[in-house]
């Protein structure tokens, strides 16, 4: 079935904000294997002019689509979930993410086509620290197969 | 953000050299635990192939992050990464046994821009398959 078109544009915004802790950073780059001191010791990260350490490129991925969930499992899209497969992905960063960042995630699903026999479906989080700052974007395109069919 | 590279001292076409990135289900298993993606297709054999796949596959993300990985790596500083992109182009799939899968990557230096930024195209291979497409990060070099 072919995803809702009424669903581009709408905003969703996670319901409370993101609190990036060491001990998550740590976690996260021990199962990516990446032993990079900048994500564990503090003096590290601040020899490379970082306030606190900070988290790899990646790491939005864990919290950006916590608000962007309910939007993508609302029946009324009409995504079939279980043909969901990850088709792009893409960060825009304005600084790194430090521990100790509160981070205000807002997306937005802003295309929806199809491909083929495939619908593709786009959404854009906003990474905000608090006090409004823009710390990064984040572009996630999931694909339905054979959604368009 | 202190990269470790000059941007005077890189050339278009410079290539990065490879790195191979070891994958086993302990490293699925973690990535689920850190990521929060437990979706089964990504440590679990039976109902992976209910599906349709070979075996179980590795997180899409955990591809790019080792993408990630190889571009900080090189850089010098995670900090210096101001945007990164990728296409998941094909499936990594990862058996139960000691050694896993394997993701090699290469890098090349695609264009030098403003403010002594660069573009870094990769590309991620295991086995015979390409497993990123459009692959690219924005690096600012000192």
């Amino acid at each position: 079935m072919a995803l809702n078109r009424d669903f581009v544009g709408r905003t969703f915004e996670a319901s409370a904000p993101y609190e990036v802790s060491r001990t998550k950073i740590r976690e996260f780059a021990a199962a990516i294997g990446d032993d990079n001191p900048i994500y564990r010791d503090k003096d590290a990260a601040a020899a490379a002019g970082h306030p606190d350490v900070i988290a790899p490129p990646t790491f939005p991925i864990v919290f950006s689509l916590s608000g962007a969930g309910e939007g993508i499992s609302d029946p009324g899209l009409g995504l079939n979930y279980a043909m969901v497969v990850h088709g792009e992905q893409r960060f825009e960063y304005r600084r790194p993410i430090y521990a100790g960042d509160e981070l205000v995630c807002t997306s937005t699903i802003t295309e929806i086509r199809s491909v083929g026999r495939n619908e593709f479906l786009t959404i854009r989080s906003d990474v905000t620290s608090t006090s409004g700052e823009l710390v990064c974007q984040a572009y996630n395109t999931i694909v339905e197969r054979g959604g368009a069919a | 953000m202190a990269a470790t590279i000059k941007y005077d001292e890189v050339q278009v076409g410079q290539e990065i050299p490879a790195a191979d990135y070891q994958v086993r289900r302990v490293n699925l298993v973690m990535y689920a635990g850190a990521s929060g993606d437990f979706n089964p297709i990504h440590w679990n054999e039976r109902h992976a192939k209910s599906v349709g796949l070979p075996d179980v596959i590795a997180h899409g993300m955990f591809t790019m992050a080792e993408g990630g990985r190889f571009v900080t790596d090189w850089a010098g500083d995670p900090g210096a990464v101001v945007e990164y992109g990728v296409r998941f182009s094909s499936m990594v799939v990862v058996p139960d046994d000691d050694q896993g899968a394997t993701i090699t990557i290469t890098g090349v230096i695609e264009d030098k821009l403003e403010d002594k930024r660069v573009v870094v195209a990769l590309n991620a291979r295991s086995g015979d398959a390409r497993v990123l497409s459009k692959a690219r990060a924005v690096v600012q070099l000192s």
